[in-house]
């Protein structure tokens, strides 16, 4: 794609965080998905907030299921290890990363198909236990790379792009992390950097179970009957062959709207998403509020988005187990092993 | 009626306690087990229960043995039928000469009995209504009142168990007294009403020795302690439940910081066996050594993270406390019969490491060795133990540790290597042995990073679809397999004291009671030489073995000859020169069954006695 421009030319003018990268330095492979996917969207989103944050590229761990949103940690930071696991599991992966070794930071890229359908269960424990991650679910309501299918957070009565209606309900994501008691829960539009980098940014710097639910279009699949003309001859197109085999060069969609404003945005498909920001003094720290409110926005038709809930005094797994402040990764014989003259002893006691 | 003969034995004999699950008297029968211990006699203790929490029959059989056979034997010489649920089967089950003791209270019919078994009735109902004014009391102190006139009418040390009572409840005054008044009555019954009851009786012995006594599960969590795990992610599932809680007990004494209170290991009951799986396959990748402990319904719900912990190269541990089929079924019976799907697990094409220990000593062992190994080779290691080892307590070697032993993490390549300048493909084949080099996560700030994915990647962890970058993976995954051969514990062998044509191989918990049954039939005039496997892949010594012998029987607990299927599939045996003995009721295999069966295949085969110089 186009969106990470490449040469890896370090111009010299490009702006230097406080470790002296440049952006450059938070990139990774050139992006393999379609011009104008909002993961791309989602991936600079994430390349900003890492060299904002000044964050050395290799203490972060980037784990991911399966997907074309579970492609993308090979599309930014190139420096740090990463892991595209199995379909839905990336949650376990994660966790068990973690246990591992406390002292890096953990990013889980998902997508809505990887999280609310084959993973729903990760996804609700991985937030129960508060594993201390940034939890990015880039959701598209339907599954990209298998080409199309219903994922559990299309809206019922949704259309596919083969043209059969959802019947099932959806399943609400931020309303589910909140339930399972993730410790700060935000929704965002792939498109909105201006909300979704302090966003990230933010979610990195807490310690606990955060996460994002981005709303970021599919441009390939979330396309209908009744789109934009130029679509509609492209859907014709590839009916009349019977196969996908022309795809649209499209924009990705950017929106800038100010918050306790509504935005209506007219995705690929043609249909409108209608996005309320949340208001400059909402309090987030107010659980019981946040399930109000968007349940609330919810019966309008509207997606709110923002930090929805933040729970200060956030404790994660490490807390929960009392565990020792030193990476098990690093831990030896000497700290591991009770030794010989321990094992006597339990012999004797066996006997 | 006619009077039965009498089975006498010292020290030698068979008794099964036919229960009521829940009903107390699990504790009680442990004790009396533990009793023959102290008097320095071996024994073996098996539980066979069900798969339910009270109510269901359940039995404990003990068997003594001064020879310290500790398989299963077969038959029985002494019933304690505490069950009316069970009884008829109970009563057909006692060998002819046999006793069978019971509760006289309310007087049974003839027809109940058998007239070529010695019955041995004790009004335990009375007397415990008599003594006891609480119901719970009259049940939990019947228990221990049978044991005290078992212990009074096989000659037992009745100081012995009063120790083992007072070890039991040590700080617990108000419990102590009223157990030990509880053996005391049943012993005075005994003494006064029962006497030579019985022809089997005990005496001390000195067989015991340095021996430990513990169930496999508890040594396997103890080798994982001693190996170095620090995260152990679970889901409940038995027989390998007690598995995680031991390690759990352990790490709490013995991984606890002083200083800060501070837990050095982390242990995570997962929602599933998908996330368990995964879980311990995020902390191999990130450099923990990790382990999970399961059953078969588990290893199935795993399969798809084994196929990414394989070909993404992850060391992972997997304990599989073997047991019978479903989770409907037969869960808390025992049975080998994951090997197969364990060496093959997942999709595509895999194959694993698997161990095979022979009692607790050896799920220590090979625990903490798995752990090495699965560093080593950065695989799954599987350690295939089972029900028979796993729940029940086994007199076994106590547990050695070098000090000096150092933990093998296998190929890491450190930040200080990479700024040495050497050269870092993640899937490289650099030293012949299939083995690349890995980093862990946050190593080097610009040297060693690589994304993980299954295999579609070149040596250098770049994505790639080629096929020649395909294959040269496979080819080496493949080699990396053979050379674990060098790894894995070697198979050991029994020779036989006279030249044998035939050879038997075994495995795992088959181990004492085919010791038993090789002694049997070389005092039949049959010599079979055993080779006892330990691992899978399987060295040369298996070849050789196999081939030095006209024939060779495969002993397993399983219907489908699943380490047969492995000798012909992966080691390319003759099948014409192999000949299965397959054990697969559920219950675990005895001595008795493996000498029938070989005994009367050998005379099938129309032996030939062979020369003196013509040593196999
Ligand atoms: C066990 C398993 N089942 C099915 C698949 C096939 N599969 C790959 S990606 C995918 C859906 C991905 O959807 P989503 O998570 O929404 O990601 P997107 O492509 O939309 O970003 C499926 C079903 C798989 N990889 N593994
Ligand atoms: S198919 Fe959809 S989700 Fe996948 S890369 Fe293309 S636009 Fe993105
Ligand atoms: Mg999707």
């Amino acid at each position: 794609m186009t969106f990470l421009a490449k040469p890896k030319l370090h111009h010299p003018t490009l702006p230097k965080n406080k470790l002296g990268f440049t952006r450059r330095d938070y990139e990774g492979k050139v992006s393999t998905l379609c011009a104008g996917c909002g993961h791309d969207s989602i991936s600079a989103a994430l390349i900003q907030a890492f060299w904002e944050l000044d964050i050395q590229p290799h203490r972060v761990a980037k784990m991911s299921g399966i997907g074309c949103s579970s492609k993308t940690p090979d599309y930014f930071l190139g420096q740090s290890h990463g892991f595209n696991t199995v379909h839905g599991r990336m949650p376990s992966v994660l966790t068990g990363a973690n246990l591992a070794n406390r002292d890096l930071i953990y990013l889980g890229v998902s997508g809505d198909g990887d999280s609310a359908s084959i993973g729903l269960g990760q996804f609700a424990h991985v937030m129960r236990r508060g594993v201390n991650m940034t939890y990015i679910l880039e959701n598209n309501g339907v599954y990209g790379l298998t080409k199309g299918q219903f994922s559990a957070t299309a809206d019922k009565g949704s259309k596919a792009k083969k043209g059969s209606i959802n019947a099932d309900s959806a399943i609400d994501t931020v309303s589910l992390a909140l339930l399972m008691g993730a410790t700060f829960v935000a929704r965002s539009f792939s498109g909105d950097k201006h909300q979704l980098v302090p966003l990230v940014k933010a979610a990195i710097a807490h310690q606990g179970a955060a996460f994002i639910d981005v709303i970021s279009p599919c441009v390939a699949f979330n396309n209908h009957a009744g789109s934009t003309k130029s679509y509609e001859y492209i859907r014709e197109h590839n009916e009349a062959v019977n196969r996908l085999d022309f795809w649209p060069t499209r924009e990705a969609i950017t929106v800038d709207y100010s918050a306790g404003g509504v935005i209506e945005v007219p995705t690929h498909d043609g249909s409108i998403l209608k996005l309320r920001k949340l208001h400059e003094d909402y309090d987030p720290s107010d659980k019981i509020n946040a399930s109000a409110m968007i349940a609330s926005a919810a019966v309008k038709g509207e997606v709110l988005t923002g930090l929805l809930y933040v729970a200060p005094d956030a404790e994660d797994l490490h807390a929960h187990l009392n565990t020792y402040e030193t990476a098990f990764n690093t831990l030896g014989e000497k700290e591991l092993c009770p030794g010989s003259a321990m094992l006597e002893k339990i012999n004797a006691g066996l006997r | 009626m006619k009077t039965a003969t009498r089975i006498e034995a010292v020290n030698d004999f068979v008794i099964k306690f036919a229960n009521v699950n829940g009903s107390g008297s699990a504790s009680a029968n442990e004790l009396f087990a533990k009793a023959f211990l102290r008097m320095g006699i071996p024994v073996s203790p098996r539980n066979i229960f069900p798969s339910n929490i009270q109510g269901l029959p359940t039995w404990y059989e003990v068997r003594v043995t001064e020879q310290g056979h500790l398989g299963r034997r077969g038959g029985v010489d002494l019933m304690v039928a505490m069950n009316p649920q069970t009884w008829n089967a109970d009563v057909k089950e006692v060998d002819a000469g046999g006793y069978l003791f019971y509760d006289n209270t309310k007087p049974l019919p003839p027809s109940k009995f058998r007239d070529d078994i010695n019955v041995v009735g004790m009004p335990l109902t009375e007397i415990c209504n008599a003594t006891y004014e609480n119901p719970r009391e009259r049940q939990l102190f019947k228990n221990i009142i049978y044991v005290g006139a078992l212990a009074g009418m096989l000659g037992m040390e009745p100081e012995v168990i009063a120790e083992l009572i007072g070890e039991q409840y040590k700080g617990k005054e108000k419990l102590l007294k009223p157990n030990l008044n509880a053996l005391q009555l049943g012993l005075n019954y005994a003494r006064e009403h029962l006497k030579d009851a019985l022809g089997l009786k005990t005496k001390r012995a000195y067989n015991v020795g340095e021996k430990i006594f513990i169930d496999g599960n508890s040594a396997a969590a103890l080798g994982c302690v001693y190996g170095g795990a620090t995260v152990c992610a679970w889901y409940p599932i038995t027989p390998s439940s007690s598995l995680a809680e031991a390690f759990t007990f352990y790490c709490s004494k013995l991984r606890v910081d002083k200083a800060t209170g501070k837990q050095k290991y982390a242990i995570v009951q997962a929602e599933d066996e998908l996330a368990s799986i995964g879980i311990v396959t995020g902390a191999g990748w990130n450099g923990a050594r990790a382990f999970t402990a399961t059953s078969g319904p588990g290893i199935s719900l795993m399969q798809e993270f084994i196929g990414l912990a394989y070909f993404a190269e992850i060391p992972v541990t997997i304990i599989d406390v073997q047991r019978g089929g479903p989770s409907t079924g037969m869960p808390t019976r025992t049975q080998q019969s994951d090997v197969t799907t364990c060496a093959y697990a997942s999709h595509g094409d895999t194959k694993h490491v698997l161990l095979f220990p022979e009692d607790p000593n050896e799920c220590f062992q090979f625990a903490a060795e798995a752990l090495d190994l699965a560093d080593r080779l950065q695989t799954p290691v599987f350690l295939m133990t089972d029900l028979d080892i796993g729940m029940n307590q086994r007199l076994t070697a106590p547990f050695k540790w070098d000090d000096s032993r150092r933990y093998d993490r296998g190929k890491v390549m450190t930040a200080e290597m990479l700024e040495a300048g050497k050269e870092f493909g993640r899937y490289l084949d650099v030293d012949g042995d299939g083995i690349p080099f890995r980093t862990y996560p946050g190593t080097h700030p610009n040297k060693g990073a690589y994304f993980t994915r299954g295999t579609s990647r070149n040596p250098y962890a770049v994505y790639s679809e080629a096929g020649p970058d395909y294959q040269y993976n496979m080819q080496r995954l493949l080699k990396k397999h053979d050379f674990a051969k060098t790894l894995v514990p070697k198979p050991v062998l029994t020779p036989s004291k006279e030249p044998a044509r035939f050879g038997i191989i075994y495995y795992g918990s088959t181990s004492p009671s085919m010791h038993e049954a090789l002694e049997a039939l070389a005092t039949q005039g049959v010599f079979i030489n055993a080779l006892r496997i330990r691992a899978f892949p399987f060295q040369d010594e298996i070849f050789d073995f196999v081939a030095s012998h006209t024939k060779v029987f495969v002993v397993e607990q399983n219907r489908d000859a699943q380490l047969k299927t492995l000798l012909v599939n992966d080691a390319g045996i003759n099948p014409a020169s192999l000949i299965s003995v397959l054990h697969y009721d559920g219950t675990p295999i005895t001595a008795r069954f493996i000498q029938k069966e070989i005994a009367e295949i050998v005379s099938a085969l129309n032996v030939r006695p062979i020369k003196k110089d013509k040593a196999a």
